[in-house]
């Protein structure tokens, strides 16, 4: 195998620039980083380091929405409003000082608020990629977050490593049967790649139980003891030291699983959205669906072949070998799903580079670990005929949980939509609205049928803050919350579903579907 | 709490500190506030808070006047720099930058490196937040404060001679934060192994049965570099023409093996050790050490106890928890250190046994001692005709060089400030 000639070495000055986070992400992920279009709703302090931490890496656009203008409590605690800002759009300050920290990033605003722009062009938030909402009271939110429901789901997708071994493909089985462990000497027998000996043992284990896959510890134990047998012998008849040996048994627990689809796939090859396409499906169910099509024909009920192996202790061309093996199934694997693809294509009318063989192929080196996140409605979290009860009861339950903190800040929600005012945000009143949001808090969880949580000493430390945003807690959520976005820009990582709470007095947090 | 210190106008610096991005790079920065009174309206955003006392505050905390000042060592403060800021010291563009941002802050740029500064110099900020690259960096910083605390008879730490640790640092989508209440939590060294070796490739299959394109790379890095020494100097991975020639030797190299994947950017990262690193998780782990300093300077509530890591490839997932302080840790622990070790050990097996992962972990270390009270050098690896004289008491044992049990040696490393004294104990 020839290996390709040094492309032109210097990298582009884009590449140099992000180069620690293309390692990460890639530069599939980088290019879509760099067509998005982000919306923030209200630069306030956290909206701010939220956008700080996506226009950094670079994201295409960001459009700023905010009604208001800056105030001095704006300024004392934004990083990204000076003090000549006062009385000006805090949209315009905010993107003049984040631009300024990527001339790469296009960055627009609009100082009308969202109920105006709800109103006067409902179209408006259809062209993003990601939207953002800061401090929307919950008349607002809905809205806006009904209008985004309807706009279609990410995905997300991680990377892990498995090898198929239960069911080899034929070229597997050629390369396993030429070696033959007997004829070998000392060196070369300790430079087995481990996944060949995996697969011996597995042979071996299948002659004596025909049929049937070493699932159980114990079966698993058997595996490991033809594993040892396997090994070469001193002149004593013991077992010479072997580290590929070592590391087969080590990965008989990991990698001995029955090669079988992963649930998470198969609920999205069954979902209704991959069943009945239409001209209005997006590329991922299309895919989706010439992927299902490849298990349910050439597949023979498997996922298409991962053409990457983990490094293990073995000779250079036999592991050169076996990793071509792997990469040449794969090709071809992505080639069947690629044909289907297109033909999908021609079926609903679409044009071919709807879908190109480089998505293709991305996609399906990721197929065993697609993963469709749906999350909940903001609408649904909230209405007490559709909220789930039984998660924050249970949870209230429990004197660990951080869910007397969600409780306790939709509370404050309330509280301000009555009021106006952030609880404790005067000295006079700390005591009265102590009492006001207990019984808020208590009123809330009667509604969902819950009794009271009896954390006075939260309520208390909540009015004491009387409503100020500490910067540091800000930057936190924010650099979680820009991270949440980039995984659904560059559909690669796990996002949140749905609810995450953080507690900077521990540095804890948790996570709850809403 | 006996690492307390009366701290209080501080809000400046906790402030401040949360704009850092912690992240490598070799600069010293000093950030501080100003000590003359605050101007007119600032922070009332934080002030309730401060003012009013609550049921997760720190009791009895003293609010008297004073100063913050903290040493963030080593930072790299992004998103402080713009493109015409290249070639510029980067305490210095951070400092500006914050000093005319924040109206009422004073931020001191130290464009040096942590090493070059003595103990008056740390001795005089409250609260010290690292964003170190280099574990031999946070153990030195940690070993520098360790040495500043003086302890009273009942071997408690005296109050205001601690000085906090507050330490961030990021990889990729993962990052940790912890607080170190010096002489009362366990320290960096206590904890060593929270820290993993890096990841290295041995030797035989870098020159026998390379597998992947790294192995290419490690090959011409370390077994053709020196051999052929195209340049006459050693490797700087910041000179394209040196990555250019190692660029083109791994190529070769992986293609006589049929190996594929060996780019430019795969031999910058190996030859770099670059780590991937992104803009959110810095802002958020620098964001827990922020908040961490604010908690220390206002008393607004706990510190955390004490270590707390980040990752964010699977949803948001933090796990904080208390690290257990090791008696018999080198810096912080109260106990003479016993160095257990055979009659006819060669002094080079000394020397290896203070390297080794589950002792010292040391570098380089620099020996000497006293034979009947004479100063004696042992062996000393940095300075090269000292390395040169005594080179030939690595192969000498013990009994050889005079030792007895009991006997004192002075060691000094990189990895730490101070010498340490051990006592030999033959076993
Ligand atoms: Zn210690």
């Amino acid at each position: 195998m020839a290996s390709p000639g040094p492309k032109s070495p210097e990298q582009s000055d884009r590449s140099k620039k992000y180069d620690r986070q293309i390692r990460l992400w890639g530069e599939h992920g980088q290019s879509r980083l760099d067509l998005c279009h982000v919306c923030l709703v209200n630069a306030t302090t956290l909206g701010t380091e939220i956008l700080k931490s996506l226009v950094l890496p670079g994201i295409g656009a960001f459009t700023i929405v905010d009604g208001h203008m800056t105030s001095e409590k704006d300024v004392e605690a934004n990083f990204f409003l000076d003090s000549d800002s006062v009385g000006k759009s805090r949209a315009e300050i905010a993107t003049k000082l984040l631009m300024e920290l990527n001339s790469d990033v296009r960055g627009d605003f609009v100082d009308e608020s969202v109920e105006q722009l709800l109103n006067n062009s409902p179209d408006f938030f259809d062209n993003f990629t990601v939207v953002y909402a800061v401090s929307l009271p919950e008349r607002t939110l809905l809205p806006l977050s009904k209008k985004l429901w309807s706009q279609g789901i990410p995905l997300i997708v991680c990377r892990s490593f498995d090898l198929r071994l239960d069911k080899p493909f034929p070229a597997l089985t050629a390369l396993v049967d030429a070696i033959n462990l007997d004829s070998m000497t000392l060196k070369d027998h300790a430079h087995i790649p481990y996944v060949v000996l995996l697969s011996k043992a597995l042979q071996e284990y299948r002659k004596r139980h025909p049929g049937s896959h070493p699932l159980k510890k114990a079966e698993k134990d058997e595996l490991k003891q033809i594993l040892k047998d396997l090994k070469l012998r001193d002149e004593n008849g013991d077992p010479l030291e072997e580290e590929n040996f070592e590391e087969a048994i080590r990965a008989v627990n990991a990698e001995i699983q029955p090669s079988i689809i992963p649930s998470n796939v198969t609920d999205i090859l069954n979902d209704p959205c991959c069943i009945n396409l239409t001209s209005k499906s997006n590329p991922f169910w299309i895919t989706t669906r010439a992927l299902k099509d490849f298990v349910e024909g050439e597949g023979g009920g498997l996922l298409p072949v991962r053409g990457s192996l983990p490094d293990m202790t073995a000779e250079t061309s036999r592991y050169i070998s076996l990793l071509t093996a792997y990469h040449d199934q794969s090709q071809r694997d992505v080639e069947s799903v690629f044909r289907r693809a297109q033909q999908l294509l021609v079926e609903l009318n679409l044009p071919p580079d709807t879908i190109t063989e480089k998505d293709v192929k991305h996609f399906s080196k990721h197929s065993h670990d697609l993963h469709v996140v749906r999350g909940r409605s903001i609408a649904d979290e909230v209405d007490p005929r559709t909220a789930n009860t039984q998660e924050i009861a249970s949870q209230l339950e429990d004197p660990e949980s951080l869910m007397p903190l969600y409780v306790i800040m939709r509370g404050i929600d309330r509280f301000y939509t009555e009021h106006n005012i952030y609880p404790g945000s005067f000295d006079e009143s700390l005591e009265p609205d102590i009492v006001e949001l207990k019984s808020i808090v208590n009123k809330l969880l009667a509604e969902l049928g819950i009794s009271s949580i009896g954390k006075d000493d939260l309520i208390h430390e909540f009015c004491r803050y009387g409503g100020s945003e500490l910067h540091a807690v800000s930057a936190f959520i924010g650099g979680c919350a820009a991270q949440e976005g980039i995984k659904f820009i560059t559909s690669q990582y796990k996002p949140i579903n749905n609810t995450f709470i953080y507690d900077a007095m521990t540095a804890q947090s948790s996570i709850y579907v809403l | 709490m006996p690492w307390k210190r009366p701290l209080s106008g501080l809000y400046f610096s906790g402030w401040s500190v949360s704009r850092f991005e912690v992240m490598s790079g070799s600069v010293e920065m000093e950030v501080q506030s100003d000590d003359s009174p605050m101007p007119a309206a600032p922070k009332s955003w934080m002030r309730n808070a401060m003012e009013r006392s609550g049921p997760f505050c720190l009791p009895d905390f003293d609010h008297r006047p004073g100063a913050l000042h903290s040493v963030l060592g080593q930072i790299q403060v992004q998103f402080l720099f713009r493109r015409n800021d290249i070639g510029r010291s980067k305490a210095e563009v951070a400092a500006n930058f914050i000093n005319n941002r924040i109206p009422g802050v004073n931020v001191t740029p130290h464009f040096c490196k942590i090493q070059d500064k003595d103990e008056d110099f740390y001795r005089q900020f409250h609260v010290v937040v690292c964003g170190l690259d280099s574990v031999p960096a946070r153990r030195w910083m940690n070993g520098m404060l360790h040495s500043l605390i003086e302890y009273d008879d009942d071997n408690t730490p005296i109050t205001g001679t601690n000085i906090p640790l507050v330490d961030g640092g990021t990889e990729g989508l993962k990052g940790n934060a912890r607080v170190i209440l010096t002489g009362t939590s366990a320290c960096i060294e206590c904890t060593l192994g929270l820290y993993p070796p890096q990841v290295t490739y041995p030797l035989c299959t870098i020159a026998n049965t390379p597998r992947l394109p790294e192995h290419c790379i490690e090959y011409v890095k370390i077994i053709q570099w020196p051999k052929e020494n195209p340049y006459q100097c050693e490797i700087d991975g910041d000179d394209p023409a040196h990555l250019c020639w190692i660029h083109e030797k791994s190529v070769e190299r992986a293609s006589h093996f049929g190996i594929t994947g060996v780019d430019y950017k795969l031999v910058q990262g190996v030859v770099k050790n670059i780590i991937p690193a992104v803009a959110s998780t810095n802002a958020s782990i620098a964001a827990v050490c922020a908040n961490e300093v604010f908690k220390l300077a206002t008393g607004v509530c706990k510190p955390l106890n004490d270590y707390v890591v980040l990752n964010q490839s699977d949803g948001v997932y933090t796990f904080a928890f208390a690290n257990e302080k090791r008696e018999d840790c080198l810096v912080c622990g109260r106990k003479a250190n016993i160095l257990n070790i055979k009659e006819d050990a060669k002094l080079e097996e000394l020397i290896s046994k203070l390297c080794q992962d589950d002792g010292a972990r040391m570098k380089n270390p620099g020996l000497t001692t006293n034979v009947n009270g004479k100063q004696m050098t042992l062996y000393i690896a940095t300075v090269p005709s000292i390395e040169r004289q005594t080179r030939p008491n690595l192969k000498k044992t013990l009994t050889e060089l005079g030792l007895v049990n009991g006997a004192e040696i002075v060691v000094a490393d990189e990895t730490s400030p101070m010498s340490m004294t051990f006592k030999l104990n033959f076993i």
